[in-house]
């Protein structure tokens, strides 16, 4: 077994009014990573590329071992992918789509686990996709591919329109997966609150370009709000690990990454009186890296 | 496998230290018994829905704190110390009565007067029940 689910180096790709650049990626197995970005800035682009639905310009993709793309049969025979725009057949009924999912993968597909989600996820399998809503829908993508057990899930966007009972349901069947260590997930998501709780990796995407990749208790442990009374006019010197500066008369806030104790004593020096070290959301933190990055000031 | 804690997103705190003061006063309040095996790190993430490395650093951060102590290849276990339950009721305690009494001293309370009000205090509940 690779120690990576996937590893990507030097990954770049070209399009005309977009591209993606050197990405350097890599997920333990066992692992799961949330790839938090705006709308456009890539993550449907480098999901893509990992299951090889698009081909990289530049660089070296490895899924689960597998060279990508000249191995790509044999990763995407161990893939799991659900996204917004499932692909099931308006006319044909979920029991339907699991007879056909049993065929193609007969040595993976698991008739106890497809039943058991079947009833957890409170889907009628002689019912016809036409028919669903769009949670059921989501559910019904999920079931098709959690039942065949895959190595890597890859979920574009899992929770996107989800109601909050269906996004708990979808979550929860999500950690569930990682009691195999032999098991990874990959998710792209907008719900950096999802991201939070779940994930052991994030990385941060904008613009094309990978902002930041670590795990999630060192982005967590990274950043502070911290809120200052200065006793002077003068105001405070802050150096450039402070990423944003909110002065209202002689309350002034900071937003700090690379945080550490010694600077609240080099402020205390200057006669600033320390009123709250807070820590910040992952949303937060995603704000002020993309901000930090886009302003020319290296993260 | 049916330990599992309850964890908030509004709590403030990063998870880790919510889920180092639940386990604490699982321990203080004997439910977790000195000795005993504990959940594997990703047996409560995954009934916890909380990350594997979140639960991680906790477990790190109780071993340092003697809390727990871990068998590479066996698992986890709530340290051998009879003592422990109490040492963590006490710290917990102290950690509240330390609060107090910087919020004492801003307010320019003296400490026998502040204890002079946990005394009343303390007649005002059991007058109450």
């Amino acid at each position: 077994m690779s120690d990576f689910a996937f590893q990507m180096q030097h990954v770049a790709k070209q399009y005309p009014h977009f591209q993606l650049n050197a990405i350097d990626l890599q997920l333990p197995t066992g692992g799961i990573m949330g790839l938090i970005g705006p709308n456009g800035a890539g993550k449907s682009t480098l999901i893509r590329m990992l299951m090889g639905l698009i081909s990289a310009d530049k660089g070296e993709i490895e899924v689960l071992g597998h060279n990508i793309p000249q191995q790509q049969a044999l990763a995407k025979a161990q893939i799991g992918f659900v996204s917004e725009d499932m692909r099931l057949y308006k006319n044909a009924t979920l029991q339907w789509h699991m007879d056909f999912m049993r065929k193609v993968f007969p040595d993976q597909w698991n008739e106890k686990y497809s039943l058991d989600l079947l009833s957890k996820f409170d889907l009628i399998s002689h019912q016809k996709i036409k028919g669903m809503s769009h949670g059921q829908r989501v559910k019904s993508s999920l079931l098709l591919m959690l039942a065949r057990q895959p190595k890597l899930l890859i979920f574009d966007e899992p929770t996107t329109g989800l109601d909050p009972v269906a996004r708990k349901e979808v979550l929860n069947e999500m950690m569930v997966v990682l009691n195999d260590e032999g098991r990874s997930i990959l998710f792209s998501s907008h719900n950096t609150q999802d991201v939070e709780q779940l994930s052991d990796q994030i990385t941060f995407i904008d613009r094309g370009s990978i902002v930041s990749s670590n795990d999630k208790e060192s982005f967590i442990e990274n950043w502070r709000r911290i809120r200052l009374h200065t006793t002077t006019d003068h105001g405070i010197t802050v150096g450039s690990h402070v990423k944003e500066v909110i002065t209202q008369g002689r309350n002034t806030t900071l937003i700090v990454q690379h945080f550490n104790e010694a600077m609240l004593a080099e402020w205390t020096q200057q006669g600033a009186a320390v009123q709250q070290v807070e820590y910040m959301s992952l949303e937060e933190i995603f704000v002020a890296e993309v901000e930090a990055k886009r302003s020319g000031v290296s993260a | 496998m049916d330990t599992y804690l309850v964890l908030s997103q509004k709590d403030g705190r990063p998870m880790y230290l919510q889920i180092m003061d639940q386990i604490k006063s699982l321990v203080a309040q004997g439910e977790w018994q000195s000795g005993a095996k504990v959940p594997s790190i990703r047996e409560l993430a995954v009934a916890s829905k909380v990350s594997v490395i979140t639960v991680k650093r906790a477990y790190q951060e109780l071993e340092r704190e003697g809390v727990l102590f871990t068998q590479p290849g066996v698992g986890s276990f709530v340290a051998k110390n009879d003592e422990l339950g109490d040492q963590i009721m006490k710290q917990e305690i102290d950690k509240h009565l330390s609060k107090a009494l910087n919020h004492a001293k801003t307010f320019g309370l003296s400490l026998e007067e502040l204890m002079t009000r946990l005394k009343k205090l303390a007649q005002q509940n059991n007058g109450a029940k």
